[in-house]
């Protein structure tokens, strides 16, 4: 028990301190690596709620494409950071104040005393301990019970990708390309052309 | 001993710090967009939190759907970016007025 409350308390504050990092260093690439650190730590979280499945997903995901997209995008485009950090320091205690009554009012809302708790009345959180694996778990109602969502983040994902592969496409001018179509379509009538010549002048 | 409000403060706090960052960087559109992956994450820890809190798996599969959403968006709003730098050559967000909305 007091093993997990540690792992707990490394995790979550490694994971605060990461997203604090984000949102204030001055280097974009380093805010997307503590992003990948704020990530890989969350996803160790879900291994302490018993949700396996999805903390590897959450690496593979966010770390393997997500992060590395952020970074490949921060690090191609030539942009003067510096400029855009302007006006950093003079929202910041307007916005210090924003954060800490957000937290404030949410933590009220937590702490206020559930009397209508429907579902049970445990005080500590363990994970979901069944003879089934996680994975098995998941997949055991992703593919019934949830059938069309599953379908619909497919959908999703294709819209995404070939509105992203349309947004950046651009055609370049002066490209010389293959034409098959025309290649294929040329016979003797087309691919030559007899034209008369005057002596001694050429064409 | 770790409860349930333990996890909501966590997935708060990383929350509050998204729209920190939102508010703070007004100017950097991909702060902005990591800003947006960071809310997104805390949801996907308060869906987590409560499916194992209610033992229920269902939470999990929203999850999935959460984590789905969030790599479309970046997906598409880092492919809008490129396209606003190469037309402007600048990513700020005081610039983005072509729309005269």
């Amino acid at each position: 028990m007091v093993l997990y409350s540690l792992t707990f308390y490394l995790f979550s504050s490694v994971a605060i301190l990461s997203a604090l990092m984000v949102i204030s260093a001055k280097n974009p690439v380093h805010s997307v690596l503590f992003l990948i650190l704020s990530f890989v730590n969350a996803s160790g979280l879900f291994v302490l709620l018993g949700a396996e499945f999805l903390a590897m997903i959450l690496v593979v995901v966010y770390v393997g494409a997500v992060a590395v997209l952020f970074l490949f995008v921060v690090m191609m485009l030539d942009i003067n950071f510096i400029k855009l950090r302007e006006g950093f320091l003079q929202y910041l205690p307007f916005g210090a104040l924003l954060g800490i009554v957000l937290v404030i009012e949410l933590g009220i809302l937590f702490l206020t005393d559930r009397s209508s708790n429907i579902y049970n009345n445990q005080t500590s959180l363990q994970p979901i301990v069944n003879e089934v694996e996680n994975t098995k778990m998941i997949g055991q109602i992703l593919y019934t019970e949830y059938f069309y969502l599953f379908q619909i983040c497919g959908i999703i994902l294709l819209v995404a990708m070939i509105g992203s592969i349309t947004l950046t496409l651009r055609d370049k001018g002066g490209v010389k390309r293959q034409n098959i179509d025309s290649q294929n379509t040329v016979d003797a009538s087309t691919a030559i052309e007899k034209k008369k010549v005057k002596i001694g002048e050429g064409i | 001993m770790i409860t349930l409000e333990h996890y909501l403060f966590l997935g708060a706090i990383i929350f509050t710090l998204g729209v920190l960052g939102i508010f703070l960087n007004k100017k950097n559109l991909i702060i902005i967009l990591m800003s947006i992956e960071l809310i997104l994450l805390s949801v996907n820890i308060n869906f987590i939190t409560f499916s194992a809190y209610i033992n229920d798996i269902s939470g999990q599969i929203f999850a999935m759907l959460t984590l789905t959403v969030a790599a479309a968006e970046a997906a598409i709003g880092l492919a809008i970016l490129v396209v606003f730098f190469r037309n402007l050559g600048s990513i700020e967000v005081n610039k983005i007025n072509k729309l005269k909305g």
